[in-house]
């Protein structure tokens, strides 16, 4: 079943583009990444499926039901985590993790403390006086505490320490084994690459691929670098070849097809050093960006 | 109710710092009341020679200021100024502040449908400035009786002056809301609470004082002018009615484009 089913969502604010014509599923279960530069659009989408904001055309479904249509129903199983954390600064974290636990039809206490003891969030303190990485932290534990069947992370890390970003990862990893589907935006590919299965990649508000990360890394693209006197890169324009370029006496490419087209190449001359190796999620993302 | 208590709280020390300065206002002017009684035939004397179109912009000039009533309405006057600055700042600030402070993106990812959270809020804002009207009364009934001397007053047009307190803190609170509703972001809520009080009251003042009777129509200050009430023991009905169509048609204004409002993001 899918959890998230995006119909051609476009969202446009006045003339200003937030999305156009996105679609894509999420499976129940899967940790699913949605990667993008900031101002893509990543954080529109998430606004839309909670209903912050109205689309201009298409639908979100979730669980399989209209966002907008069934919206408080639909968000009583779904944990949001927002990139910016801003709560209301006179009160106490327990007061305010009360007061979003108030809001759920199921008691959330003993599943509150258990989340604040594992991010080491203390209590008692005023939220005015908390680091912006604590924050976050009452930001994470306000999103999990009612065992919510949807995860919905918008840049999640964004000021844990590297100790806290570990416990959080393992902390989504554990709801994710329960049976929780995550929906994770980002623009840091080394935690999607870490955390998800697929991953849809978007750019000035369209989705330009969706694959598995496996998919992504592997079959695709190999990154190909051929050193070697009096090498010309005319001489490597294959088809599915592509960011060709030439620094110093080595050639380099991504290549896409059949290998041996490419090794036959390169057995017919003479060179000094050839490594064909798997491209960094970082190059295929910068690759999708050109 | 939770979301109603949560305002309440978030609200009730500035409820408490209102309704505090009003009562030390009123029970302060009205501690003037007895000398300025005394010398009612100087002070008149003196009112005749400011310009007419001073007194008629302070409403003072239907006004007999050596009366119980007549030199409360004068205060009530500016009262009405506090009330309407109060209720103008909880009608703006009551939906902006959680888009400003991006509180809105945590109330409403919970599973709540707006109108509710929009009803326990001005719910919340109501029960807030009814405090503030409760405690008006009871410093306008301790302060009257306490420096009115031997003088008497009619009880009527007294209570419909406190009456009116209600429908007036209304009109404010439902305006602002309804206004920041309309515009696109509520940066900082001060310039527009005093504008629209203070636009009000001005417009109702020189507006006495130019004559000129159509402008003054839009404002709840001529809507439920003291000295009115004083002189004739009455509301001007169709101008209170009025008021009441203000309150009701930007009260559901506000749940249309409320349910319809794109929140604003961090960025």
């Amino acid at each position: 079943m899918s959890v998230i089913e995006v119909n051609n969502l476009t969202k446009y604010y006045g003339k200003a583009r937030g999305i156009v014509d996105v679609s894509f599923n999420v499976e129940e279960g899967e940790i699913y990444g949605y990667i993008g530069p900031n101002g893509a659009g990543k954080s529109t989408t998430i606004r839309l499926f909670l209903s912050l904001i109205y689309p201009s055309d298409g639908e979100a479904k979730i669980f399989g039901k209209d966002c907008i249509q069934h919206g408080p129903e639909i968000r009583q199983d779904i944990g949001y985590l927002p990139s910016e954390v801003f709560y209301y600064d006179r009160m106490k974290v327990i007061d305010l993790l009360k007061y979003s636990a108030s809001f759920y039809d199921k008691d959330c206490t003993a599943r509150m403390h258990e989340l604040a003891e594992i991010m080491e969030l203390d209590l008692k303190r005023r939220i005015d006086d908390l680091s912006y990485g604590n924050k976050k932290k009452v930001g994470i534990v306000q999103g999990l505490l009612h065992q919510p069947k949807l995860i919905i992370l918008d840049e999640p890390t964004a000021g844990l320490d590297p100790l806290m970003q570990q416990k959080f990862f393992n902390l989504i990893r554990d709801e994710n084994e329960k049976g929780a589907t995550v929906f994770f935006s980002s623009h840091i590919l080394g935690e999607v690459q870490k955390m998800c299965r697929r991953v849809a990649i978007i750019r000035e508000g369209s989705v330009v691929k969706i694959e598995d990360i496996k998919t992504l890394q592997k079959d695709n693209y190999k990154k190909i670098r051929i050193a070697g006197d009096g090498l010309d890169e005319e001489q490597f324009k294959l088809e599915g070849v592509t960011n060709l370029h030439r620094d110093n006496s080595a050639v380099n490419f991504f290549y896409k097809g059949d290998i041996n087209k490419v090794t036959h190449l390169i057995g017919r001359r003479e060179i000094s050093d050839v490594t064909i190796e798997e491209p960094t999620l970082e190059e295929i993302f910068m690759h999708y960006y050109e | 109710m939770n979301i109603f208590l949560q305002e309440f709280k978030m609200n009730f020390k500035s409820v408490v710092t209102w309704s505090l300065s009003i009562a030390v206002f009123i029970m302060f002017y009205m501690g003037v009341y007895p000398t300025f009684a005394a010398d009612a035939e100087l002070i008149n004397e003196m009112m005749a020679n400011f310009p007419p179109e001073l007194l008629m912009a302070f409403g003072m000039d239907q006004t007999d200021l050596s009366t119980v009533l007549g030199f409360f309405s004068f205060i009530f006057v500016l009262c009405q100024v506090m009330l309407a600055i109060q209720a103008a700042n909880y009608g703006f600030s009551i939906l902006s502040v959680e888009e400003r402070d991006l509180t809105a993106d945590f109330l409403l990812a919970k599973p709540v449908r707006r109108s509710r959270i929009l009803t326990s809020k001005l719910l919340a804002a109501l029960t807030g400035l009814t405090i503030t009207n409760a405690v008006v009364w009871i410093s306008s009934f301790t302060a009257v009786n306490l420096f009115r001397g031997e003088r008497t007053f009619e009880t009527q047009p007294f209570i419909l002056l406190l009456l009116s307190i209600a429908v007036f803190q209304l009109v404010f609170l439902a305006l602002g809301m309804f206004i920041s509703l309309l515009v696109k972001k509520v940066r900082n809520v001060t310039p527009y609470s005093m504008g629209l009080a203070f636009g009000m009251y001005v417009l109702s003042a020189f507006g006495d004082m130019l004559g000129d009777a159509k402008l003054e129509l839009i404002t709840p200050f001529k809507h439920f002018e003291p000295h009115f009430i004083v002189n004739n023991g009455n509301y001007d009905l169709p101008l209170a009615y009025l008021s009441v169509s203000f309150i009701v048609v930007a009260i559901v204004g506000s749940y249309v484009l409320y349910s319809k409002r794109n929140i604003a993001s961090a960025v």
